[in-house]
């Protein structure tokens, strides 16, 4: 070898290893990789979300603003509200399941590791394809733009007549983009817990996040590919000409709502479950104490999938269904608060007489039990009939399921993010700051959605462009924005906390939690392979038999 | 690595765990199924809504033939598999030719069937709800057979090509079970569209 070619290597390395560095990402087979893909990806769409949601709140902060245009605010609430669960919340819960099933079932990979990311690349294309419609809908026929028919776009404002140019079919296309990704994860998730788990690890000995991501993509196969279905019918009304939702040829508006919450509603769950899923693991790990009343929580989880399929026409009250439809759902609503609420005292439970340990993981957890309550309740009140017939499509609604999503799923995914960083990255956050973060961040959750029920109260409905002054709204809109303030802030730290730690952070070793699963085990970051050998179990905390010869759980199991 | 730690006293009994494939497979079925599911009940509630003709029994012929020919390649397939994993190389592959030959005559009648009603009885998928709703079900079912078909072709010619030995009994047992699936779903299509629709 000539010292010519060795020169020019040395000076090309620097580029190429770049793109190395990013021909190893973009075609990774890894689920760790993939996890990590799907976090970054939801966290970008996080943030756009997030600006939509501030635009919102700034154009509602006073009386008669015109910050934006009434055009522009649709778009706003239609691209928060499709980004926010789709491209944000679904990503980011299937991104934790893609990095941690395996490592806790003791798999190397995932079954299908190429349909994992062929999965992954499809949900993000599909993002992306939401997002290109800001530049690219704008058709030749008229008004185009970014989506502004409402996240549940109910027919007839998605009909050619009153959706003209593209906008709607970017919006219809991407979520079934999505949605086949979506689909492709969970066959790969449910492929991988049933025939991928490590010797000894039968179903009563799978830790809890793996149980609960089970049910979770279950569910995931028989309620996101009804949307999928719906979806395709529009495509045909739109692109074909066909009369699904067509009501001048005999088509049915109701039916495209049907469809939606067939979907809709069991989202929540597919979102809330993965958050009882980190609740499961942290709960017990910061309470030192094993999990009280595996089976239970199992039967409570199996039991919320079965139900919350039979709960969605309580999205359609105000609709006009006979007595009896309504009758049903109320009951089927208030049923499904019971296996929701043996999980909340099972959390509870676990708490009780543990030697609790307050760091950050443990505080997102412990306002999480509080908020998930308030939250339920206000489910409760708004799954009776009469109620909602007052506060259907009023702001009491839309803090209601605020509530669930940021008060309970956002508020469990910090913990988790905070409870498994060190895991990911090989570094520990910065516990000082992450406690500034959940202070913050509580202060402007309540600030926020606490004071948007009064608003619904007094009447003020959702997706408002602006309001007269003189309706008493004025204050709690204010004080609604105040609260979107502190909680970007908040968020801000809690991102500047992941950067820094994650360069400057104390390194963090294979078990900084003293925690009792296998991805504890390995070296943090886990290696590709993950485990050198494939472990065998005999216990659900398989670490702490480890650690404790003397007294191993298998012998009370 | 204290992975190798993880390894207490070795277990008691031995560690099987069901076919990878085999469970995606009934996983990408459960999906299906509620694919189909939505499009059936679209076609339900949608029977005789139509405000305008033609109505089903004025047009639909009964496809009596191409749904006996689609239902036997279910059989032939299976008997296929039993000979692969016997080893009876070309028994598998002349069932599994037959089999595909069945499913070509299938999308082939559907085919002639919507040349037959557009060109013909000037019927399409605008024409009313009932246009719609048939043509969207019928439609959904025969891409899944045209799926199929490109499956059971590459696994034809890889056949011929020496490339599917026993070894390879549980991938193509896997596949057998979408086409199964295919199958079933017609079972379903026919009764709604052919028996109940009309």
């Amino acid at each position: 070898m000539s010292t010519e070619s060795i020169a020019l290597t040395g000076v090309r390395e620097p580029s190429r290893a770049f793109g190395d560095w990013l021909t190893s990402w973009i075609t990774t087979v890894d689920h760790k990789r993939l996890g990590i893909l799907y976090i970054v990806f939801a966290l970008l769409f996080l943030v756009l979300g997030g600006i939509e949601a501030t635009i919102i709140r700034i154009q509602l902060i006073a009386p008669l603003n015109t910050f934006v245009s009434p055009r522009t605010f649709n778009r706003m609430f239609t691209m928060h509200g499709t980004t926010m669960i789709f491209f944000a919340a679904m990503p980011i819960l299937f991104g934790f399941a893609n990095y941690f099933v395996p490592l806790m079932i003791g798999a190397r990979d995932m079954a299908f590791p190429r349909l994992n990311a062929l999965s992954f690349w499809l949900t993000a294309f599909g993002g992306f394809l939401l997002y290109f419609s800001f530049v690219g809908a704008n058709g030749l026929y008229g008004a185009g733009g970014a989506p502004d028919v409402g996240w549940f776009a109910y027919a007839p404002l998605t009909s050619k007549a009153f959706s003209l140019g593209h906008s709607t079919d970017f919006w219809t296309l991407s979520l079934m983009v999505s949605g086949f990704g979506s689909i492709g994860t969970a066959v790969n998730i449910v492929a991988t817990i049933v025939s991928m788990r490590c010797p000894g690890m039968t179903f009563g000995k799978m830790p809890l996040f793996a149980w609960l991501n089970l049910v979770v993509f279950g569910m995931v196969l028989v309620v996101v590919s009804p949307l999928t279905a719906a979806q395709l019918m529009l495509c045909v009304d739109r692109f074909l000409g066909g009369h699904f939702f067509d009501t001048q040829a005999g088509g049915s508006a109701v039916l495209w709502m049907h469809f939606f919450w067939f979907f809709g509603h069991p989202e929540v769950y597919i979102l809330v479950i993965p958050a009882f899923a980190f609740m499961s693991e942290i709960v017990p790990v910061f309470s030192r104490k094993p999990i009280f009343g595996y089976p239970i929580m199992v039967g409570a989880t199996v039991a919320i999938g079965f139900v919350s399929m039979t709960v969605w026409a309580h999205h359609m009250f105000t609709v006009g269904m006979s007595a009896y439809g309504n009758s049903f759902f109320v009951i089927t609503t208030m049923i499904v608060g019971i296996p929701t609420g043996i999980k909340i005292f099972n959390w509870l439970g676990t708490m009780w007489g543990g030697k609790i340990i307050f760091k950050t993981p443990m505080l997102f957890c412990i306002a999480f039990l509080f908020q998930f309550l308030v939250a339920g309740l206000t489910g409760i009140m708004l799954g009776a009939a009469p109620f909602d017939w007052q506060l259907a499509g009023s702001y009491f609604l839309v803090a209601h399921f605020h509530y669930v999503i940021v008060g309970a799923i956002l508020f469990a995914l910090f913990g988790a993010f905070y409870y498994w960083f060190p895991k990911m990255s090989g570094r520990m956050y910065n516990e000082t700051l992450g406690k500034v973060h959940f202070w913050l961040f509580v202060l402007g959750f309540h600030l926020t959605f606490d004071f948007m029920h009064i608003p619904g109260l007094l009447g003020m409905p959702r997706r408002i462009y602006t309001y007269e002054p003189g309706r008493g709204w004025e204050v709690w809109n204010l004080i609604v924005t105040i609260g979107a303030v502190v909680q970007g802030i908040a968020i801000l730290i809690f991102v500047s906390n992941l950067l820094y730690s994650m360069f400057k952070g104390k390194l963090a070793g294979n078990d900084p939690w003293d925690a009792w699963t296998l991805e504890w085990s390995v070296a943090s970051p886990p290696p590709e392979y993950n485990f050198l050998t494939i472990p065998e179990v005999r216990s659900r905390r398989p670490l702490w038999d480890i650690k404790h010869p003397e007294d191993p759980d298998w012998k009370y199991e | 690595m204290s992975t190798a730690a993880v390894r207490p006293a070795s277990l008691e009994t031995p560690w099987s765990l069901p076919y990878k494939g085999q469970i995606g497979m009934l996983c990408l079925i459960a999906a299906e199924s509620s694919i189909f599911t939505i499009f059936v009940v679209a076609y339900i509630f949608y029977i005789g809504k139509s405000l305008t003709g033609p109505m089903p029994r004025e047009i639909l012929e009964v496809p009596i033939f191409a749904t006996i020919c689609l239902l036997s390649s279910s059989l032939t397939i299976h008997a296929a598999v039993g000979a692969l994993r016997k080893g009876n190389l070309a028994m598998f592959r002349l069932l599994w030719f037959i089999t595909l030959a069945l499913g070509a005559i299938f999308l082939f009648k559907t085919g002639s069937e919507w040349q037959r009603l557009i060109y013909e009885k000037n019927f399409t998928i605008s024409t009313n709800l009932f246009g719609t709703t048939y043509y969207s079900l019928v439609g959904l079912h025969a891409s899944h057979v045209i799926v199929g078909l490109v499956g059971l072709l590459t696994v034809f010619l890889l056949a011929l090509a020496g490339r599917v030995r026993q070894e390879h009994v549980d991938n193509v047992d896997t596949f057998a079970l979408y086409w199964h699936f295919v199958d079933a779903v017609w079972v379903v299509v026919f009764t709604v569209v052919y028996i109940v629709g009309r």
